[in-house]
C-alpha cells in the first residue's frame, strides 16, 4: 500500500550527483532545464496535449543570483529526501516556512519556492505529489451517481457516493487523487460537467440536473487545482466518461477550458497528467449571446487584449475557436453562465443544456 | 571774436576728488550695496594680512570680529600677528588710495592695486564720519602705535587726527577698526563663507571669527607649512605694455639698449637681445633715455616677433594637491563626502605671466544629487564669490561634457548638476581679473585651457572611482559567491550522497576568472623625537610627531594561468617614501613601480609601503596601475598609460 519511492529518490540523488560531480571535475556546477515559456509549448501528437519544447535554460552557479539559486536547490531536494524518509508531507506554504531556517537559503518569497518546487518536477520529471508537497488551496466538489474509495489518515479504505453520503455541498476531491489514495469504484453516469461558478454548480445541484441528466457535475472553482484536472482526467480514462466544460463566456474562461483540454502553460511539463484533450467546450459561447438573446457587458481593453493573444496562442487555433473568437471581437461583448437566469430559474436545467447537449450529440432531442 | 572752445573747456577741467571717483566707482570696488561692502571690508583686510605674514614668514593668526551696535552700522576690527607697519607708511597705507608696494612689482601676490585697505577707510569715512584707528607694532621690545586717521579727499591724502603709543602683548602685528554702514544680518553669511573659503586655499592660516553675539567660529590651521615664498621676477618682455616700457626707460640706470633689455626683463639673455635689437632695426648702443616714441613703438612689436623664453615659473607658490585634498576633507566633514580628488597643472604663461591652476572634486555624501555643483574659485589664495558667470573658470567647466563623468547636464554644456563641489585656484604673477573688484577672472585662453585640462584629469580620476566602485561591487559578489555559498553547495551535495567534500580552488578560479588587487592603508603616529643637534648646529627646534602611512596591497590570482605584470603606486610628491617590499623596480616622486614575479592560480603575493611627510588621511586611497596584462583580467587597478 505505502507507495515505493526509491525511483524519486533517485532521481533527487541525480541532481545532488549532477552538482557534485561538476565540482569534484572542476567545472562551475549547472542544471539544465526546459524554459518555461510561452514561445517554447508544442503539441504532442503521441500525448495528444501541450509540453515544454526543446528550448533550455541553464542554472548556473557562476553567477551570485544563480549560486543562491543551486543551493536553495540542494537544500530543497534534501529536505524532500527526509519528508520521504519520514513518511511526512508539507504544503507549499509550510515548506516556504521551514526555508526560513535555511540560513543562505531562504527565500525571499513563497511564489518563488513554488516555483523552485516546480522547477524541481521539471528537472526530474517527477510530479510535486512525488515530493510530497501539496498546495493549500482545498480541491474542488463534485456531485454525481459515483462511488470513490478513499485511502483514510488512519490508512483504512473507505468508500464514499457522491450523491447519497455527501451533502449539498457534495464531494471533496483530496490534493492527492493518485490510484494509491483514491479510486473509481462504480460510476453510473453518461459525462462529465464540469462548471466554472460555484452559483451554477449550486443551481444544477438544487434542480437536480445529475439525476435528471445522468451526469457527474464537478465544480471547476476558477482555474482549476491539479488535482481537480486530474480527477476529471481519471474519470474521463477509466470510465470512458465524455468531459464537458461549462463556464462563462469570456476570455478568462476560455484559457480555464485551455487548461482541463490542452495544458498549461505553468505544467505543460506534467500535462499528460493534468490535461483531458478529448474535453469539449459546451458553452456559454458568443453564439450563445445571439441566439439565447443574453444579457451582456462591454468587453474591457484586457478582454480584448487577451483575446487577441488567444488567436494567436497555439492552443486555440481550431476554426471553432478562431470563429467564436472573432465573433466576440465583434459583438464587443461579453456574458456569464447564470445571465440565463434572465429566462427562470429553471431555462438552464429544462432548456438551454438540454438543447446544448443534443447539439454536441449528447442526447437525442 | 567768440571765446576759444578749449578756454570754455578749461574752466571745467579739475581734479577729480577721490570722494568722487570713490561715489561713482564703488560698485567696481566692492561697495555697491551695504552687505557687499561689509564683505569688501572684511576681505581687503585678511587678504592684506595673508600677504604680509606670506612675505615675512610668519604663520598667520587672523582675527575678524564685526561689532553691531547701531542698526545699520557695523564695527570691523581686524587683527593679525604680522609684520606690523612702520609709523610713517601708516597714514599713507590707509589714507591714500593706489599706495602700495605691489603695483610695481611681478610677483605672486593677493594684493595688486594698492586701492584696497585705504577703500575701505574711505568708504567708512563717506557712510559713517568717523575715524579709522590702527594699532601696530614691529618689533618685540617696542611699544605699538595708535593712529586715528581720516582722509583729505580733496587731496587724496590721510589726515592724521590722533596718534599714541600704548603697550601691546603681541610681539608685532596690526590691528585696525572702522566702522561703515553696513548690513549684517545679510551680510554675515558672505562673511562666513569667505572665511571658510579663505581657510581652505590658506590651510596655514589660523582664522578666528567673533559675531557681534560672541559667537566665535575658528577656522583650524591643517598646515604647519608657510607656503613657499613668492619670489619677485622681472617682467616678461611679452607682458609689457608700451606705457610701461617707457616708463621703465626711464627709471633705468642702464646706458645701453642691450644693458637696458638684459637687466630689466626676465629671459632675455645675448642672443634674445641681438635678436630684438635686429628685428626692431635699433642699436644695441642706443640710450634708451634717448629713444623715441617710434623708436619704443619697433621694440615693442619685435617683442612678439622674436621667440624669447617663457618666463621662470617657480616664482609661483600653488597651494598642492595634498594640501588641497586636507583641507577640503576638513571643511567637508559634515558632509562625509564619498571621496576627494585634486589635480594641478604645470605653471604656463600667458602674455608673459606665469600662472598655475589647480582644481579638485569634492564627491558625493550628503550633497545635493539635483543641484548645480557648487563652484569654488580662487585667485591667488583668495577666494572669488561674486560674478561667478563672468569667469573663465566657469567656462571652462561649462565646456566640459560632465555626462560622462556621471553628472547631469542638459545638452552636455553649462554647470552640471550633482552631488559635487568644484575647486579652481589660479595663481598668477598677475591674475587677469575682469574688473577692481577682482571677482571674475577674465578670458584668457591659455587660462581657460589649462582649466579645463585640470577639470579633465581629474574628472578622469572621478570616472575611474565610480568604474572601480562598480567593478568592486560585482566582484565582491563573487567573493560572496566563492567564499559563502559555494562551499555550501559542495558541503550539501556531498552530505546527501555521503561523498566527501570536494577541493573547490580549480571551480573558483574558474568563477572569479581575474586577477584581485585590494588595498588598506594605515596611520602609525611616530613619537617625537628630537632632532639630534651637532656642536655645530644650534637649531634648538624639536620636531613633532608625524604620522606613517603603510599601505598594503594584496594581489589574488584567480585566474587559471599563472600571471606576471609590472605594478605602479602613485604616491604625492611630497611623501617621503619609508619601507618597501617587496623590492620594487623603480621609485621616484610619483610612483613605485614593481615587476611582480609569477603568481600562480589561486595564489597572492602582499605589497607593502611606508610613506612619511604626510598627515593621517592624505593619502587614503592607492592609485594602482598594471602593465604588460590586459587590464580586463584585474580588478583593482587601472592600464598604466604612461608617466
Ligand atoms: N596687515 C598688514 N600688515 C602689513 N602690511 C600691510 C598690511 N595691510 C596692508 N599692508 C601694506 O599696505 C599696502 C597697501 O595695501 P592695499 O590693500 O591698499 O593695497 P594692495 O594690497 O597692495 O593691493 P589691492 O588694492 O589689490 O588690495 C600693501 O601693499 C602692504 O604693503
Ligand atoms: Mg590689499
Amino acid at each position: 500500500m505505502t507507495r515505493d519511492y526509491t525511483k524519486v529518490i533517485g532521481r533527487i540523488d541525480s541532481i545532488a550527483s549532477k552538482v557534485y560531480d561538476d565540482l569534484t571535475v572542476s567545472e562551475i556546477p549547472y542544471l539544465q532545464l526546459p524554459s518555461r515559456t510561452k514561445s517554447n509549448i508544442q503539441f504532442d501528437q503521441k500525448l495528444n496535449v501541450w509540453k515544454y519544447g526543446k528550448n533550455m535554460t541553464e542554472r548556473s552557479a557562476k553567477s551570485l543570483d544563480g549560486a543562491y539559486m543551486m543551493l536553495r536547490t540542494m537544500y530543497m531536494v534534501d529536505f524532500i529526501k527526509d519528508m520521504i524518509k519520514a513518511n511526512k508531507s508539507s504544503t507549499l506554504r509550510e515548506m516556504y516556512y521551514i526555508s526560513e531556517g535555511w540560513d543562505l537559503a531562504k527565500f525571499n518569497s513563497q511564489p518563488e519556492s513554488d516555483s523552485l518546487a516546480e522547477d524541481l518536477e521539471v528537472i526530474t520529471s517527477c510530479m510535486r505529489e512525488d515530493f510530497k508537497l501539496r498546495p493549500e488551496e482545498d480541491g474542488a466538489r463534485v456531485i454525481g451517481n459515483l462511488t470513490v474509495e478513499e485511502v483514510t489518515r488512519n490508512k483504512t479504505k473507505k468508500k464514499i457516493h457522491c450523491q447519497d453520503d455527501v451533502g449539498d455541498s457534495g464531494y471533496s476531491i483530496p490534493y492527492n487523487v493518485e490510484p494509491e489514495k483514491l479510486s473509481f469504484k462504480g460510476v453510473d453516469a453518461d459525462f462529465v460537467l464540469a462548471v466554472e461558478t460555484g452559483g451554477m454548480f449550486d443551481r444544477l445541484v438544487e434542480n437536480g440536473f445529475d439525476t435528471s441528466n445522468r451526469s457527474i457535475l464537478v465544480h471547476l472553482k476558477g482555474q482549476p487545482a491539479r488535482s481537480t484536472r486530474r480527477f476529471i482526467k481519471r474519470l474521463h480514462e477509466e470510465n470512458k466518461l465524455p468531459v464537458l466544460v461549462f463556464t462563462d463566456c469570456d476570455p478568462w474562461s476560455y484559457r480555464i477550458f485551455g487548461s482541463v483540454a490542452y495544458g498549461a502553460i505553468k505544467t505543460a511539463h506534467i500535462s499528460e497528467y493534468l490535461a483531458t484533450p478529448g474535453a469539449q467546450f459546451l458553452g456559454v459561447t458568443p453564439s450563445d449571446i445571439e441566439n439565447y438573446k443574453l444579457p451582456t457587458d462591454k468587453l474591457t481593453k484586457e478582454d480584448i487584449h487577451a483575446l487577441k493573444s488567444e488567436l494567436t496562442d497555439p492552443r486555440f487555433q481550431e476554426s471553432f475557436w478562431k470563429q467564436e473568437i472573432k465573433l466576440q471581437l465583434n459583438l464587443g461583448k461579453k456574458s456569464e453562465q447564470q445571465a440565463l437566469a434572465k429566462y427562470g430559474l429553471d431555462y438552464v436545467t429544462d432548456t438551454y443544456l438540454p438543447e446544448k447537449l443534443a447539439e454536441m450529440g449528447m442526447i437525442k432531442k | 571774436m567768440t571765446e576759444v572752445i578749449a578756454h570754455k573747456l578749461a574752466k571745467k577741467q579739475k581734479e577729480i576728488s577721490v570722494a568722487e571717483f570713490f561715489e561713482r566707482n564703488k560698485h567696481i570696488l566692492g561697495f555697491g550695496n551695504p552687505t557687499r561692502a561689509l564683505l569688501t571690508s572684511v576681505k581687503e583686510g585678511v587678504d592684506n594680512i595673508l600677504d604680509a605674514c606670506e612675505e615675512s614668514s610668519i604663520l598667520p593668526e587672523v582675527y575678524v570680529e564685526i561689532r553691531n551696535h547701531e542698526e545699520g552700522e557695523c564695527k570691523v576690527i581686524i587683527e593679525d600677528n604680522g609684520p606690523g607697519i612702520v609709523k610713517n607708511q601708516i597714514p599713507h597705507i590707509f589714507g591714500r588710495l593706489l599706495y602700495g608696494s605691489r603695483f610695481h612689482a611681478v610677483r605672486q601676490s593677493r594684493g595688486q592695486q594698492g586701492i584696497g585697505i585705504s577703500a575701505v577707510v574711505l568708504y567708512g569715512q563717506l557712510t559713517t564720519g568717523k575715524h579709522a584707528k590702527v594699532i601696530s607694532k614691529i618689533q618685540e621690545d617696542r611699544p605699538a602705535t595708535v593712529t586715528e586717521l581720516a582722509i583729505d579727499t580733496n587731496k587724496n591724502r590721510a589726515e592724521v587726527v590722533n596718534r599714541d603709543i600704548i603697550h601691546w602683548d603681541k610681539p608685532s602685528g596690526t590691528r585696525l577698526e572702522i566702522s561703515i554702514v553696513a548690513d549684517y544680518t545679510r551680510g554675515k553669511r558672505f562673511v562666513y563663507d569667505y572665511l571658510q573659503s579663505v581657510s581652505i586655499v590658506n590651510p596655514h592660516a589660523q582664522i578666528t571669527f567673533k559675531e557681534p553675539d560672541g559667537t566665535e567660529h575658528l577656522f583650524e590651521r591643517t598646515s604647519e607649512m608657510l607656503p613657499s615664498k613668492c619670489i619677485e621676477i622681472k617682467p616678461h618682455p611679452h607682458g609689457v605694455e608700451l606705457g610701461t616700457l617707457i616708463k621703465m626707460s626711464k627709471n633705468t640706470k642702464s646706458r645701453k639698449l642691450s644693458s637696458f633689455l638684459k637687466s630689466e626683463f626676465s629671459s632675455m639673455g645675448d642672443r634674445t637681445t641681438n635678436a630684438v635689437c635686429e628685428k626692431s632695426q635699433l642699436s644695441k648702443d642706443l640710450n634708451p633715455k634717448d629713444m623715441s616714441r617710434e623708436q619704443f613703438l619697433a621694440l615693442h612689436k619685435a617683442f612678439k616677433k622674436v621667440k624669447i623664453m617663457a618666463p621662470n615659473t617657480d616664482c609661483l607658490s600653488p597651494i598642492g594637491e595634498t594640501l588641497i585634498k586636507r583641507s577640503l576633507k576638513h571643511e567637508t566633514q559634515e558632509i562625509s563626502p564619498e571621496f576627494i580628488v585634486t589635480a594641478s597643472r604645470p605653471a604656463s604663461v600667458y602674455s608673459g605671466n606665469p600662472f598655475q591652476t589647480e582644481v579638485g572634486i569634492v564627491y558625493g555624501g550628503s550633497l545635493s544629487k539635483d543641484k548645480p555643483v557648487k563652484l569654488m574659485r580662487f585667485a591667488n589664495r583668495v577666494p572669488l564669490l561674486y560674478q561667478q558667470g563672468d569667469c573663465v573658470s566657469t567656462s571652462a567647466i561649462s565646456s566640459i561634457d560632465w555626462r560622462r563623468y556621471g553628472l547631469e547636464q542638459s545638452s552636455g554644456r553649462g554647470i552640471p548638476s550633482g552631488p559635487a563641489i568644484f575647486l579652481t585656484h589660479v595663481s598668477s604673477t598677475l591674475i587677469p581679473f575682469t574688473s577692481e573688484s577682482k571677482e571674475a577672472i577674465a578670458d584668457i585662453p591659455e587660462i581657460e585651457n589649462e582649466i579645463k585640462l585640470a577639470f579633465r584629469e581629474c574628472a578622469r580620476k572621478v570616472q575611474s572611482h565610480i568604474n572601480k566602485k562598480v567593478r568592486r561591487v560585482k566582484t565582491r559578489e563573487k567573493f560572496e559567491l566563492i567564499t559563502k555559498i559555494l562551499p555550501e553547495i559542495a558541503k550539501k551535495s556531498s552530505n546527501m550522497l555521503d561523498k566527501p567534500v570536494p577541493s573547490l580552488d580549480k571551480v573558483i578560479t574558474k568563477i572569479m576568472d581575474v586577477v584581485w588587487i585590494e588595498d588598506l592603508i594605515e596611520y602609525e603616529k611616530t613619537s617625537p623625537e628630537p632632532v639630534q643637534s651637532t656642536l655645530f648646529d644650534d637649531s634648538t627646534e624639536k620636531r613633532e610627531g608625524g604620522w606613517i602611512t603603510k599601505s598594503t596591497i594584496m594581489v589574488v590570482n584567480y585566474k587559471n594561468k599563472p600571471q606576471k605584470f609590472k605594478l605602479y603606486a602613485l604616491i604625492p610628491e611630497d611623501a617621503v617614501v619609508g619601507t618597501v617590499t617587496p623590492k620594487p623596480m623603480k621609485i621616484t616622486n610619483n610612483f613605485i613601480k614593481w615587476n611582480l614575479d609569477t603568481i600562480s592560480p589561486a595564489d597572492k603575493i602582499d605589497i607593502f609601503f611606508e610613506l612619511a611627510g604626510l598627515d593621517k588621511g592624505d593619502f587614503d586611497e592607492n592609485d594602482l596601475y598594471i602593465e604588460s596584462i590586459n587590464a580586463s583580467y584585474v580588478i583593482g587597478a587601472d592600464k598604466w598609460e604612461g608617466e
